[in-house]
């Protein structure tokens, strides 16, 4: 709250500094309209040294499915039966010196219950200087895995997380605190190099060493444990993008996650994903309509289970084994005309068996048609119907409105 | 045998990227975000420079991709000129901060904001965006009024001369030539369109003020009821009243405006869609800033005569 309170003052004392200055002006006498000036230059701008942002997503909608948290698992996916608000983010960015820039995205959500909960989701730095291409990132943020993990939920296509991805990094996605180093290769085409060396151990890195281990390896999960270099996590990834035509774009990108997980020491866990994004539209666009996107990723994972105490009997011994899961989403856009996007998703996840069972690795398909309204830039209605087959329990159909609005600084939006 | 063609290729390839970067690094590399700058860019910096303008002429400034090969493009630039007024707020900003080129941060020698400088039009006094999309810091589409386009050309000239001292002098002939042209072609355009002074013209978005202050035409309406927002059929009803009131004959478009909604206005209006696009480029033979121009003021010279 305080937090909260400190943002709001800044933001009043940069509007009582923009309305100084522009009582400053002497309003030019071939003003069009009485809420407009002209002035000899344009430099000032309201100083505020930093962009302040607020994202908030509010959510509405039915499922069949009465227990809404076991078939809705991202968490800033609608999870109740009526209204929620899912993801609220307060995000300030600036430039902090000619070296780095800041970035510090803090979340604010309700829970099925009602309760707010808050996160510190992304604090970082990033220089803007170093030599030979180089630049590194530090703090906390989303990890650079495939596409949509390092997206924040209001640029996503859809109203929930990919099934595929909350199967490998857990309902937040993969996040955690470290570093990662990228490097802009001097090829004719972008490609970029990335490697992140980050922490394994944390609420936000699932397939490692997590609290919520014991639904992936359904063992007791014991206190993580940093004992070497080897137990962080490594995230190396590399993308390149081409230009098909003068209007057809396609990026490309491999990515791997590779660190301890807590099922037993020495036990480690891979996950390799493959990502591909293409995207169409015509040279003379309207506001950037119509175009077709397509965006595919595929992961694969392999979870070195050690021999572990079961977490609901402790007299009962899981055998050492490897446990393999996989999946891929597709997902199509078509902007049909200027600020209407018509979308569809496929969900694959599929998981070898295990000496132990659990809902959250069996097979799953989800199908999911939406449609979304862009009043403009900083508000959208979104309506998705899901198809959702989930193997071991039946079909379930659930509907979702999706209503965001964004206050403050402009959103810039990456390709 | 599979190794060692993969070493012979890797080396040619190599070799192939040292001899690009050898070809252009006598010439500066200038980049600009629109094809009206890039157009400028290319009078001041003659044969001393390369530009690419990251924008293509028929596309909406305001609207482009932030695609990875732009982040390239950047990422090689001594130069970079960019509108201001958050023209490309949108889709410059991610771009900047992946193409890690020092050269073209803010305030660098390489980094031009062609707005700085400009009298700038339409600045908002509260910021509100149930106002539209409005710029915090006035009209961004300041370019076609020569005047402004002499302003931004001596900003190029005195930058290019900084980064690259060696060919200062040929960007100071080059200015001096250009404004010379710019100041006959001025007298030419204004003496074409004095005959239609005080004409009322409509356009679809906010885009031709600068243009009409300077020869002295009057923006009746815009088909947008406000920046960036979709023409409704209560305010398009308001325009056509407003239009037949003083029989407006003109509404002017760009390529990347809804030509459909201002064919039905026209319509109902008896008025004329014109293409007028303001990017160089955009239509065949206009290539430069002199040919644009001519183009703009020609076409519009000719509806308003009833040609």
């Amino acid at each position: 709250m305080r937090l909260l309170a400190t943002t709001t003052n800044l933001s009043v004392a940069a509007m009582l500094c923009a309305a100084q200055l522009t009582a400053q002006q002497t309003p030019d006498t071939t003003a069009t309209t009485p809420d407009t000036v002209q002035q000899p230059s344009a430099t000032a701008r309201a100083p505020t040294y930093m962009n302040i942002g607020l994202t908030a997503l509010v959510d509405a909608g039915w499922s069949t499915e009465r227990d809404v948290p076991s078939l809705q698992l991202g968490d800033h996916d609608p999870r109740v039966r009526g209204f929620t608000i899912p993801n609220t983010e307060l995000t300030l960015d600036a430039a902090v010196d000619p070296y780095f820039k800041g970035f510090s995205n803090i979340v604010f959500k309700l829970d099925e219950g009602g309760e707010t909960g808050v996160e510190l989701e992304e604090a970082y730095l990033l220089t803007t200087s170093l030599p030979a291409n180089l630049q590194l990132k530090l703090g906390q943020f989303f990890t650079e895995f495939g596409r949509q993990n390092p997206q924040h939920p209001h640029s996503w296509a859809f109203v929930d997380q990919p099934l595929v991805l909350n199967r490998m990094f857990g309902p937040e996605g993969l996040r955690s605190q470290g570093m990662r180093l990228s490097w802009l290769a001097p090829t004719p085409f972008y490609t970029e190099a990335m490697l992140g060396v980050m922490n394994s151990v944390g609420g936000t890195t699932f397939s490692f060493q997590s609290d919520e281990s014991s639904e992936i390896h359904g063992g007791v999960v014991p206190e993580p444990a940093v004992e070497s270099l080897g137990d962080m996590l490594l995230v190396p990834r590399i993308a390149s993008s081409f230009e098909l035509t003068g209007t057809q774009t396609v990026l490309l990108g491999v990515s791997a996650a590779l660190g301890p997980n807590n099922s037993g020491p020495a036990a480690r866990t891979r996950i390799f994903g493959v990502d591909a994004y293409y995207k169409w539209k015509p040279s003379a666009a309207q506001q950037g309509f119509p175009f077709v996107s397509l965006q595919v990723e595929g992961l694969a994972r392999r979870y070195e289970a050690a021999e572990r105490e079961a977490a609901e009997d402790a007299s009962i011994l899981l055998p050492n084994e490897t446990l393999r899961d996989r999946g891929w989403y597709g997902q199509l856009l078509y902007g049909i005309r200027p600020r209407i996007v018509a979308g569809l998703r496929a969900d694959v996840v599929s998981s070898d068996e295990a000496s132990f069972a659990s809902e959250l690795r069996s097979d799953r398909f989800r199908l999911s048609p939406n449609v979304t309204w862009y009043p403009t830039e900083f508000s959208k209605i979104r309506l998705q119907y899901n198809y959702d087959d989930r193997k071991s329990v039946g079909t379930d159909h659930s509907v979702w409105m999706q209503f965001e609005f964004l206050l403050g600084a402009h959103a810039s939006h990456k390709f | 045998m599979h190794k060692l063609t993969a070493i012979k290729l890797a080396t040619v390839a190599l070799i192939a990227l040292a001899g690009t970067a050898a070809s252009s690094a006598a010439r500066l590399r200038v980049v600009a975000t629109t094809p009206d700058l890039a157009a400028l860019a290319r009078e001041i910096g003659g044969s001393a420079v390369e530009v690419t303008a990251l924008a293509k002429p028929t596309e909406d400034p305001h609207f482009v991709d932030a695609k990875p090969s732009h982040i390239v493009t950047i990422n090689r630039a001594d130069v970079l000129i960019e509108g201001g007024a958050e023209l490309e707020l949108g889709w410059l900003p991610p771009l900047l901060e992946s193409a890690r080129n020092s050269k073209v941060a803010t305030g660098a020698r390489g980094r031009i904001v062609a707005s700085q400088g400009i009298r700038m039009r339409e600045i908002p006094v509260s910021f509100d965006r149930s106002r539209g999309d409005v710029h915090s810091l006035g009209n961004p589409h300041f370019l076609i009024d020569p005047v402004n386009a002499k302003i931004v050309a001596g900003r190029m000239a005195a930058q290019f001369a900084q980064v690259d001292p060696a060919s200062a002098a040929l960007y100071r002939a080059n200015l001096a030539s250009f404004n010379a042209r710019v100041d006959a072609k001025l007298r030419q355009w204004e003496g074409q369109l004095a005959p239609f002074r005080g004409a009322k013209i409509v356009t679809y978005h906010k885009d031709f003020v600068y243009f009409a202050s300077r020869f002295g035409l009057e923006v009746l309406e815009t088909l947008e009821p406000k920046p960036g927002i979709a023409p409704s059929p209560a305010h398009l009803a308001r325009v056509i009243g407003a239009m037949k009131a003083v029989n407006a004959r003109v509404i002017l478009v760009q390529p990347y405006q809804n030509r459909r909604t201002a064919e039905t206005v026209a319509r109902q209006t008896g008025a004329r869609v014109l293409d007028i696009p303001q990017q160089p480029g955009a239509r065949r033979n206009t290539t430069t800033y002199f040919d644009m121009m001519d183009y703009m003021v020609t076409t519009l010279a000719t509806a308003l005569r009833g040609g």
